[in-house]
């Protein structure tokens, strides 16, 4: 075998041995292909509610009959029918956001993966793009909630003005932790059945159905100081069903978890993206 | 010679636990125990090539030779586990056709679906949108969802989107199933044409009188690695005396 030329006067538009960081190229990928993130996102929507009557009022409905069960059931337990429905649907929305988003990056990434064997696709854009459509969804979801808050009669103050900031730290974390997880599933298929309990027990920790009060203070520090998304929750229910502005402990607290979070979940993500090819 | 691909020395391994692993605990338990052996299998070893601008090259060899794994490589699928490879241009996507469609969406909505899969802009699109449709034959079903498609439209979408952009590089895997005879000849019209225009053209096959007759140039690709490379008579001629 002859030595090939080195040919270092030619510019090639890729080379396997000059590249940069996983983790910028990844993010430098995302940028470029922000149209098909765009298609992603509205491939999910549009494919949803089309074969159904109501479309995407069911974005709306689904929140609001879930609160409607929530409220008959757990209103005599935890506050009057007056104060539940706004305080439980606050919380909800914001979890809804969480588990559906994770849930559907694994998803994602797993229809993904298989398309990735075929094209050179970033990978990164199935899990960007379900955190895209779980943003959507939530906006649409945010107008049952105004609903509800005026016919229970709940100020609605200019403190609602704040919740584009909680929204973007929900919307870190989830691609984060969403990022990471896929990450596992494409090897591990069985993640995705493990998480949707996992996801289920975090519920039930996680003051959504009841107020915080109830847990017993010997256990607050474990169960709700060293669970991100208490900090999240609280972030984004405080302005809505408290009409003021969080304390500035949980903000801080909660912009921290969910930025490490994003950028441990891209990096990680990012560095393994090479190998995912090579899975089966 | 001007090389718009160049291998070097390139190997793709698949490393495989020997026992499959059907879930993650089972598999985090024998790894915590060290007790994972995994079996290594060479899907490439040792590749050099560099193909020159405007070349048409054939790449002949059974099934599992390490063909599709090959272009895998070149078209960045693929990264591989050692070696280096360099790439000028765009390099025309595997065809799968279809890959990535959605059923209920519309023809059109699938079209920028697809379009923007293969890396292209909304704005590339739209620009290009008539010729798409009209090259697919589907300018009547184009917003009726996908599911109501024969299995030959939704080839002649997915072609028809994936070939309207010229490739620098253009890979051509046994792909001329598509449609029927009359799309099937439109094709090739097309595939000869970008090969006319200066399109380096990587054609891969079962068929080695297609590779004679259109390449001055072939690999043989036998247990990933190539047992020969040449004149494309020559190689067809030693491929064929080995069968």
């Amino acid at each position: 075998m002859t030595e090939t030329p080195s040919f270092n006067n030619i510019s090639f538009t890729y080379d396997s041995q000059q590249r940069k960081s996983p983790a910028v190229e990844e993010l430098l990928d995302i940028i470029r292909y922000r149209d098909l993130i765009y298609q992603l996102i509205r491939r999910d929507i549009v494919a949803r509610y089309k074969r159904s009557v109501l479309g995407i009022l069911w974005t709306m409905l689904q929140p609001l009959g879930i609160m409607i069960v929530l409220t008959i059931v757990f209103s005599s337990l935890f506050g009057g029918a007056r104060e539940y429905p706004a305080y439980l649907l606050s919380g909800l929305i914001a979890w809804t956001f969480f588990a559906q988003t994770t849930t559907a990056s694994i998803h994602q990434s797993v229809w993904g993966g298989a398309l990735m064997r075929r094209i050179n696709v970033p990978y990164t854009v199935f899990s960007v793009s379900s955190v895209g459509t779980g943003v959507v969804n939530l906006i649409l979801s945010l107008v049952p909630l105004f609903l509800i808050l005026l016919i229970t009669k709940r100020p609605i103050t200019w403190a609602v003005f704040f919740l584009p900031i909680p929204l973007l730290f929900l919307t870190a974390f989830a691609l984060g932790i969403g990022l990471m997880l896929s990450s596992l599933a494409v090897r591990f298929p069985d993640i995705s059945e493990m998480y949707q309990i996992i996801i289920q027990a975090w519920m039930y920790i996680t003051p959504i159905m009841y107020p915080e009060t109830i847990i017993p203070e010997s256990y607050r520090r474990w169960v709700l100081h060293l669970n991100p998304m208490y900090y999240l929750i609280n972030m984004f229910r405080t302005p809505i069903f408290e009409g003021r502005l969080p304390s500035l402990n949980i903000i801080i607290i909660g912009a921290v978890i969910s930025l490490v979070t994003l950028t441990i979940g891209w990096i990680y993500f990012s560095h393994q993206a090479d190998k995912f090819a090579y899975i089966a | 010679m001007n090389p718009v691909i160049i291998l070097d020395n390139i190997c793709v391994r698949y490393r495989a636990p020997e026992a499959k692993f059907g879930t993650f605990k089972e598999y985090a338990i024998q790894l915590l125990k060290r007790k994972v052996k995994f079996k290594e299998f060479n899907a490439l070893s040792n590749i050099n090539l560099q193909v020159n601008e405007g070349e048409i090259l054939g790449i002949i060899g059974r099934n599992g030779a390490g063909k599709s794994t090959l272009l895998k490589v070149i078209s960045r699928v693929l990264v591989p586990t050692e070696g280096r490879v360099r790439i000028r241009g765009r390099v025309s996507p595997l065809l799968e056709l279809g890959a990535g469609f959605h059923p209920e969406l519309t023809g059109l909505e699938n079209i920028f679906l697809n379009g923007t899969l293969l890396g292209h802009t909304r704005r590339e699109i739209e620009s290009r949108l008539a010729e798409i449709i009209e090259f697919a034959e589907l300018s009547s079903f184009i917003d009726s969802p996908l599911r109501t498609y024969s299995s030959g439209m939704v080839a002649r979408l997915g072609f028809s989107v994936s070939t309207t952009w010229q490739p620098e590089i253009l890979i051509l895997d046994e792909i001329l199933s598509v449609g029927d005879e009359a799309f099937r000849n439109k094709c090739k019209v097309r595939m000869a044409t970008y090969r006319d225009a200066g399109s380096t053209t990587l054609l891969v096959t079962h068929d080695s009188s297609t590779v004679e007759t259109l390449c001055a140039r072939a690999v043989w690709l036998d247990h990933g690695e190539i047992k020969a490379i040449g004149p494309a008579s020559e190689v067809v001629n030693m491929y064929r005396q080995s069968q």
